[in-house]
């Protein structure tokens, strides 16, 4: 356990720059990690922050810039060579969001993994064991170092992280997006133990997208957008919606093609009511008009893509749910995605690779997968798939060598395109597309946003999941923001712009609060 | 382009290699009498493969079989030696075991499908247990023995294995038949489509709108039937049934399917190819029989070093695409 005097640490990075091909991801960060400090990194999704992180642990290479770290005596210099093996010699340590620990072995051969005591021969299982202890009882942890991991809840198997962090003789501790898998009151236990590793002299490095959070515990507040440094700026000087103002500020692209206008009076296609979600408390309502585009924003993991699939039917509504689907005013209880498919819904999944397109099969197999009841009584009509094909290929513009590769080998952008044709063959008039641009290049983009407009124009009606914020805002009719598992609000027209929609999606506001006081004096009412 | 033919053409090109050793290692073994006897014996290991090439091509597997195959051959002959008190046709009686017979093989696959699908256990698992309840159930039926089938009825019913139909015996026609509506239904049918996209991906099967589960659960029942007709055309070749019927039968059937070309981790699936794979499993038995070259107790070894040298190739091949 590291004492007072590293007090005098400092990690640092200087114009630090990353690419992944020739796409750069990071422009030039420069940070300073002191010992004694908690630091939060914020960003929105996709601002470079995980890229940032695993960087600074060693699991990815920086393209550009430098690495400063002082040693014992406070002498700071640069580094030449780093990974993941060397970073934790250094004792910089991550503690990923999914845990890195082996559920079948205790704690104590967890906190001693890849780092065991051994005797003369054998492991010296009393001398790891007694230290675990030791390690344990530095972060005031009752856990029995001979319990078995994949038995322990969710915040001791942190605790078991941070315990084998310290193993390590952890200087710098890297926590990415830690409280994401806790309950409050676990979180509240977390930020002691991070204040008693502060006072030791560790640097802390935290992530995370609760604003309440990061006022509560950091000392320094780093603020990332589109891979650039906005500023680090001590947390006292912050506000809570300084910081949001932060994360977004940039100016609408000129990417997106003017979407049709929407009447008031449009029929409501999809009506969701009261929907209760697996694991959550809060149930979700929303409606759909015949040709407009519904936009859901909100942070990853917010439960946007859980409430479609459940509404389609590829998950089970939580136990106990009173709500209910309709399409076009018919009550509807998908059980199975064909069913769905069947009165005119289908999803374009943001998985492209684990769920939307079979990589190692060919490009009509994939085409023509989701929609072979078209084509097919007793027997397939290969030709009639074929001119199908043929067509779609023409109308998205799928680009390849030649019709015989696999999908896998399609790039990107076409593969998403491919995907898009899978799904539209079936002819549906209701598409949820989620995430429908995420990792294909500005060109394929543009396409597929006209794509969206001409479906609109033809009388389609669309939701559109998306992290890129301003895809939200540059081609939603209204924008439905969810924030842990619930819809925050629905904003339409003016409130549609990135400070308000962060704002909801960060719980700083959130619609259902006025409601829900309205509802409970009415169920009081009611009862009275 | 060539690399595609091999992987296409080499069961074919390993059929016709064992074919000519066959034709050079004695006289007899071109005689239309043995010639046809091997296609009479394969006919047995070849119609179970064809249900084991669906199963395998939806990603699952069942190593249930031989015992299934043991089980309905005793239910039938049970089945038919009671009826012979109460029915006086034997051709009544035998069409009576034959739709039990298919019922029963399409109820154990329905028991094996539901199992992996809806109870979560591995298809390893589920059949490795049902393969050793089968095997039991039918060693008790036959109290350790064996169950013989009554022999007037057997009389009637040898026809179905002996008999001659355009100079071939009716197993290789039924073997014919199986084999042409598996290509079929594999190639040309949306439920085939459905088990190569299972197979490759079950997530990307849900999300294309496939109920995985039903079509997992179809593999297995498809199976089961098939195992249900070779055990209608293995009875009446030796009229009995004990603890031993059957033993090691999907190995075989699994052998042929994998040497046929289909990949045994799902996705991929070829009918002609285990026909062909059963064929040459058939053979080998055959030649080692004909010679004294090699001990003819040899005949699992070489099935065996065929079915590692096959998909060292299939695997050689995969690498270079």
């Amino acid at each position: 356990m590291p004492d007072g005097n590293n007090k005098s640490l400092t990690f640092s990075v200087r114009k630090l720059r990353k690419s992944f091909g020739p796409v750069e991801v990071l422009h030039g960060i420069d940070l300073t990690l002191r010992g004694g400090e908690v630091h939060a990194i914020l960003g929105e999704n996709g601002a470079g922050k995980s890229t940032l992180v695993k960087i600074l642990s060693g699991f990815e290479q920086l393209t550009g810039g430098e690495l400063h770290i002082s040693d014992e005596s406070g002498n700071s210099k640069q580094i030449d060579a780093w990974d993941n093996a060397i970073a934790e010699q250094a004792g910089v340590v991550l503690i990923h969001q999914e845990f890195n620990l082996a559920e079948q072995l205790t704690v104590a051969e967890n906190i001693f993994l890849g780092n065991e005591i051994k005797g003369r021969v054998f492991l010296d299982k009393k001398t790891m064991r007694a230290k675990a202890q030791e390690y344990l009882d530095i972060l005031r942890s009752d856990i029995d170092p001979d319990a078995t991991v994949g038995q322990l809840p969710v915040s001791a198997k942190q605790m078991v992280e941070i315990a084998k962090a310290q193993a390590k003789n952890a200087r710098v501790l890297v926590l990415d997006e830690p409280t994401a898998v806790l309950t409050q009151q676990e979180s509240q236990v977390l930020f002691e133990l991070i204040d008693r590793l502060r006072q030791a002299g560790v640097a802390i490095v935290f992530i995370s997208h609760k604003l309440d959070e990061i006022k509560q515990i950091a000392d320094v507040i780093t603020v990332l957008r589109d891979g650039q440094l906005v500023g680090s700026y001590p947390a006292a000087e912050l506000s809570k919606d300084d910081m949001v103002r932060l994360m977004v500020g940039r100016e609408l692209s000129s990417l997106f093609p003017e979407m049709p206008k929407v009447s008031e009076t449009a029929e409501v296609v999809l009506r969701v009511s009261n929907l209760l979600l697996q694991g959550n408390s809060t149930a979700s309502s929303f409606e759909l008009r015949k040709g407009e585009i519904l936009g859901f924003s909100g942070l990853v993991g917010s439960g946007r893509t859980a409430l479609m699939e459940t509404v389609l039917g590829l998950r089970r509504a939580a136990k106990g749910n009173l709500g209910s689907v309709e399409i076009r005013g018919e009550r509807v209880d998908f059980k199975q995605l064909s069913a769905a498919r069947s009165k005119g819904v289908a999803c374009l999944t943001k998985d492209r690779k684990g769920n939307g397109l079979l990589l190692e099969k060919g490009l009509v197999f994939n085409f023509s997968l989701f929609s072979l009841h078209k084509i097919s009584a007793l027997l397939i009509d290969t030709k009639q798939e074929e001119i199908a094909f043929e067509k779609a290929v023409e109308t998205f513009d799928i680009r390849m060598k030649d019709r015989s590769i696999a999908a896998g080998n399609l790039s990107g952008g076409n593969q998403q395109k491919l995907l898009l044709a899978k799904i539209l063959e079936a002819e549906p008039s209701i598409i949820i597309v989620d995430e429908p641009t995420r990792g294909i290049d500005i060109g394929t983009k543009s396409q597929i946003y006209h794509f969206i407009a001409q479906l609109l124009a033809s009388g389609h009606s669309l939701i559109l999941i998306s992290s890129d914020i301003t895809e939200v805002i540059g081609l939603s009719h209204r924008v439905a923001v969810m924030y842990h598992g619930e819809i925050s609000g629905v904003l339409v027209g003016d409130e549609i712009e990135e400070v308000e929609i962060m704002r909801y999606a960060t719980g700083l506001k959130n619609k259902n609060l006025h409601q829900e006081i309205l509802d409970k004096s009415g169920t009081s009412n009611a009862k009275a | 382009m060539p690399k595609l033919d091999l992987k296409t053409a080499g069961p074919f090109i390993a059929l016709v290699v064992v074919f000519i050793i066959g034709v050079l290692v004695n006289d007899a073994f071109l005689s239309s009498g043995n010639l046809s006897n091997i296609l009479a014996r394969s006919s047995f290991i070849g119609i179970v493969a064809i249900g084991a090439t669906f199963v395998i091509t939806a990603g699952g597997i069942d190593l249930s079989v031989g015992s299934m195959a043991a089980f309905i051959s005793g239910c039938m002959i049970l089945l038919m030696n009671a009826l012979m008190d109460s029915i006086d046709s034997m051709l009544v009686i035998i069409i009576l075991a034959v739709i039990a017979s298919l019922g029963i093989g399409a109820l154990a696959g329905l028991i094996n499908g539901l199992l992996t699908t809806k109870a979560k256990i591995e298809a390893f698992i589920v059949t490795l247990g049902t393969m050793g309840i089968y095997r039991s159930l039918i060693t008790y039926m036959a109290d350790g023995g064996t169950l013989s089938l009554n022999f007037t009825i057997g009389d009637v019913y040898s026809e179905v294995y002996y008999g001659v139909f355009l100079g071939l015996p009716y197993p290789v026609w039924v073997f014919l038949g199986v084999s042409v509506i598996g290509y079929v239904l594999l190639n040309m049918t949306v439920f085939g489509r459905h088990c190569f996209a299972v197979g490759s991906s079950e997530s990307v099967a849900r999300y294309s709108a496939i109920n995985v589960d039903r079509v997992k659960t179809a593999t297995y029942m498809l199976q089961g039937v098939c195992v249900a007709i070779a055990t209608i055309i293995y009875v009446p070749r030796l009229g009995s049934a004990s603890g031993q019927t059957g033993i090691l039968w999907e190995l075989e059937a699994i052998a042929a399917v994998i040497i046929g070309g289909t990949v045994l981790k799902g996705g991929y699936g070829r009918i002609w190819g285990t026909v062909v794979g059963a064929l040459i499993l058939t053979l080998i038995g055959n030649i080692l029989n004909l010679t004294d070259a090699v001990s003819n107790y040899l005949n699992g070894a070489v099935q065996g070093i065929i079915v590692i040298v096959a998909v060292y190739l299939q695997r050689g091949a995969w690498r270079r695409d």
